[in-house]
C-alpha cells in the first residue's frame, strides 16, 4: 500500500523507480543545458561576439558596442509605387512614411575622432500601418570585410589592440589574413577607395540580401541603395588626422540647418550567379535598379535629446512581404545586436559626444552648451 | 460521487500545454545562444507559441473553475498536500507571467510585437530603456525556475506514479475520465 513516509520512498522497493526518476531529471536538464550551449564552449555564442567588440574597442557603458558615435536624425519616405511590383511591403505604396534614424561612425568608443577611414552609417525605422516596421542599419561601402559571423569574429579577435604596444599584434593580424582573402580585398578597397566628405553625400547600403515578396507571391533575392542627390566630393584622407573630432557630425548638422537631404532608394536585381549568401561579394554595377521611392531628413537631434538612441536596429526587423534571405550575417547580426542591446540599455545612459556641441543647441531646460574645444582623438 | 480524475478538456490541456512549455524553454534557450540561421525562425515561433500559451492558460483556469479538480488521496499527509498545491500555484503564475513579461519586454524596447505570422500585438507599456533591461532579465530568471518547478513537478508525478500508486499520476494520465 501507498506509504508516503521517507523509509517508504528510500525502501529497496522503490529503489528502481527512483532511479528512473533521476534518469528523467537528470537527462532532461542536461538536455536543456546542451541547447542553452553550456555543455558546449566551442559554439558561436552571440555573447563571444559582444564580448570581442568590447575587448577590440573597450567596454563604453550605456553605448552600442559598434558604431558607438552617432546622431539621431527624423524624416519621412514617399513611396512612388514601382516598388510594389517586387514587394508588398506597405513601404513601397504611393503613400508617406514616418522615419527615424541614426547617422553613425563605426567603431565601439563613443567619442572617436570622425577622421578615421571606416565606414560611414545610416540606420532607419520606418514606422508602416497597422504597428509594422522596417528596420534598416546601411553602410556607405557596398560590402563588409566578413561573409560569416565566425570570420566576424576572428577578425576583432585579430585585431585587438595588444595591451603592451596598444597596436594589434601584426602576426595575428597576418595569420587572419592569409586566412580570410576577402577580408584582405576589402581593407585593399577600404585603403584606396574615395571616402565621402559628408553623411549628406554618401551611399547607404543594405550590404546583406533580402527576400522580397509580391502580391502575386512571387519571391526573389534583391540588394538596395540609397543614393544622395547632394553631389559627392572626397574626403582628403592625408588630412583626416587633423580635422576637429566631431567634423563630419557637425558638417551634417550644418547642412541640415540648411535645408532637408534627399536620397533615391534603388532596388537592384541580380543576374543569375550573383552570390545572394556572401557580403564580401560586390555584384557588378550594371545591374537592374528599379528607384522605388525618395527618403527626406528634415533634421538632426542628440542621441541624448533624440528617438534613436534606445533603438535596436535590428536589420530583421522586416515588414510583411521582406525577409531574410540566406546571407549567414543577417542571423548573426539579429541575435548579436539583441545581446548588445540588452547590455547597454541595462547600464545608465552615458552624454553622447556630441551632448554639449555647439552645432546642437541644447534644448532650454538643460544647462547652456559649453563651447568645447574639438579634441583630437587618435584615429583607429 | 466527485471523478478520480481531471476532465478531459484539464487533462486535454495539461499535456498539450506540457509540450508547449517545455519547447518554449528549450526553444528559448537555443534561439539566443546561437548565431545561425536557425535564429530567423526559432524567434518568430518562440513569440506565436508564448503568445498561443497565453491564451491557453486562460482557458485552463476556466475550464478549472467551471469543472474543479479530483481530490489529492485521502491519507496523503497534510504538508505533502500544501507542498503540491503550491507548486501547482507556482506552475500557473509562472505560466502566466512569462509571456506577460515576453509581451511586455517587447513593448518596453519599443520593438513590434507580432504573433501568428501577422496579428500585431498592441504595446503594453510605453518605450523605457532600463524597464525593457530589467525585464528581459526577469523573462530568462523566471524562465528558469519554471524549468526547474516543471523538473521537480515531472519528478513528483513520476513518484506517484511508480511509488506511491496512490491515483494521482493517473488522475492526469488516464485516457478516460473515471469516476
Ligand atoms: C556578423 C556581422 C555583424 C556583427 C556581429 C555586427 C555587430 C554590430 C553591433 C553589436 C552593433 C550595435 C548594435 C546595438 O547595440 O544596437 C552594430 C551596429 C551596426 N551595424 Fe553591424 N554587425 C555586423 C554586420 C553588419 C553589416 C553587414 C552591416 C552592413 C550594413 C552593419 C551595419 C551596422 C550599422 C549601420 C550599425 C549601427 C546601427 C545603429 O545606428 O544603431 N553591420 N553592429
Ligand atoms: C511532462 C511531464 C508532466 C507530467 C508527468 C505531469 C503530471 C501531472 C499530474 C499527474 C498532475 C495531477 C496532480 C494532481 O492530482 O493534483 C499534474 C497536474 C498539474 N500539472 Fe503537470 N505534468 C507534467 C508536465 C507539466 C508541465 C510542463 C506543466 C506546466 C508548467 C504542468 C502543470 C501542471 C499543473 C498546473 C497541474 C495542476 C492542475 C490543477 O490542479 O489544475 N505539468 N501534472
Ligand atoms: C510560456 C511562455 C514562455 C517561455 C517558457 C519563454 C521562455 C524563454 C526563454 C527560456 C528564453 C531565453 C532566455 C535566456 O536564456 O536569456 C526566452 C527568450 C525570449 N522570449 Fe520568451 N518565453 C515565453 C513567452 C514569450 C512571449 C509570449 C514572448 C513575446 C511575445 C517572448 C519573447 C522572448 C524573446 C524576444 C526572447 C529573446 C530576447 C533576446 O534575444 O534577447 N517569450 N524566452
Amino acid at each position: 500500500m501507498p506509504g508516503y513516509r521517507v523509509q517508504d520512498i528510500l525502501s529497496r522497493r522503490s529503489l528502481v523507480s527512483l532511479l528512473a526518476i533521476a534518469a528523467v531529471a537528470g537527462g532532461a536538464s542536461a538536455a536543456f543545458a546542451y541547447a542553452g550551449g553550456w555543455l558546449s564552449p566551442g559554439r558561436l555564442q552571440p555573447a563571444k561576439i559582444v564580448n570581442a567588440l568590447e575587448g577590440h574597442d573597450g567596454k563604453h557603458e550605456g553605448f552600442r558596442r559598434a558604431h558607438a558615435k552617432g546622431l539621431c536624425v527624423v524624416g519621412h519616405f514617399d513611396g512612388n509605387g514601382q516598388g510594389l511590383a517586387l514587394s508588398k511591403a506597405s513601404l513601397f505604396r504611393r503613400a508617406t512614411t514616418p522615419v527615424i534614424g541614426r547617422f553613425s561612425l563605426a567603431g565601439g568608443v563613443p567619442n572617436a575622432g570622425d577622421g578615421r577611414v571606416t565606414f560611414h552609417s545610416l540606420a532607419l525605422k520606418f514606422d508602416l500601418p497597422q504597428g509594422e516596421q522596417w528596420r534598416m542599419a546601411l553602410n556607405h561601402v557596398p560590402v563588409f570585410p566578413v561573409a560569416t559571423p565566425q570570420a566576424f569574429l576572428d577578425f576583432q579577435l585579430a585585431t585587438t589592440p595588444d595591451p603592451a604596444t596598444g597596436k594589434p599584434d601584426p602576426a595575428k593580424v597576418q595569420a587572419y589574413m592569409a586566412q580570410h582573402p576577402e577580408t584582405k580585398a576589402f581593407a585593399d578597397y577600404m585603403a584606396k577607395a574615395p571616402l565621402p566628405s559628408s553623411f549628406a553625400n554618401a551611399n547607404y547600403n543594405s550590404v546583406d540580401a533580402f527576400r522580397f515578396t509580391n502580391d502575386q507571391g512571387q519571391t526573389r533575392v534583391v540588394r538596395w541603395i540609397f543614393t544622395p542627390e547632394a553631389p559627392f566630393e572626397e574626403l582628403d584622407k592625408a588630412t583626416l588626422a587633423d580635422r576637429p573630432r566631431d567634423f563630419l557630425f557637425d558638417e551634417v548638422a550644418g547642412r541640415l540647418a540648411q535645408g532637408p537631404l534627399v536620397w533615391h532608394l534603388s532596388v537592384i536585381l541580380p543576374n543569375d550567379g550573383d552570390p545572394t549568401d556572401d557580403a564580401t561579394k560586390p555584384w557588378p554595377d550594371d545591374r537592374q535598379r528599379v528607384e522605388v521611392g525618395t527618403l527626406t531628413i528634415d533634421r538632426a537631434v542628440t542621441e541624448d535629446d533624440g528617438p534613436c538612441r534606445d533603438v535596436n536596429f535590428d536589420p530583421t526587423i522586416l515588414p510583411a512581404g521582406v525577409s531574410p534571405s540566406d546571407d549567414p550575417l543577417l542571423a548573426a547580426r539579429s541575435s548579436v545586436y539583441a545581446v548588445g542591446y540588452t547590455r547597454r540599455t541595462g547600464e545608465p545612459a552615458a552624454a553622447s559626444a556630441l551632448a554639449t556641441d555647439q552645432a546642437f543647441p541644447a534644448p532650454a531646460a538643460n544647462q547652456p552648451a559649453a563651447s568645447q574645444p574639438a579634441a583630437k582623438e587618435s584615429a583607429q | 460521487m466527485k471523478s478520480t480524475t481531471f476532465s478531459g478538456a484539464a487533462r486535454l490541456l495539461h499535456w498539450l500545454m506540457a509540450v508547449l512549455i517545455i519547447a518554449m524553454l528549450f526553444i528559448g534557450v537555443g534561439m539566443v545562444s546561437t548565431v545561425g540561421a536557425s535564429h530567423n525562425w526559432l524567434v518568430p515561433l518562440h513569440k506565436s507559441v508564448g503568445a498561443t500559451l497565453l491564451l491557453l492558460v486562460l482557458i485552463r483556469l476556466a475550464v478549472r473553475a467551471t469543472k474543479g479538480t479530483p481530490p489529492l488521496p485521502a491519507d496523503m499527509p497534510a504538508p505533502q498536500k500544501a507542498v503540491a498545491h503550491l507548486s501547482h500555484l507556482v506552475l500557473y503564475a509562472l505560466m502566466i507571467a512569462l509571456p506577460l513579461v515576453g509581451w511586455s519586454m517587447l513593448s518596453a524596447g519599443g520593438y513590434p510585437i507580432i504573433v501568428w505570422g501577422a496579428v500585431h500585438l498592441p504595446p503594453l507599456l510605453s518605450p523605457d530603456r532600463g524597464l525593457y533591461a530589467s525585464l528581459r532579465h526577469l523573462h530568462t530568471y523566471l524562465a528558469y525556475a519554471l524549468f526547474l518547478t516543471v523538473i521537480a513537478h515531472l519528478s513528483a508525478a513520476l513518484m506517484h506514479g511508480l511509488i506511491f500508486k496512490d491515483g494521482v499520476f493517473q488522475s492526469m494520465a488516464a485516457w478516460r475520465t473515471r469516476r
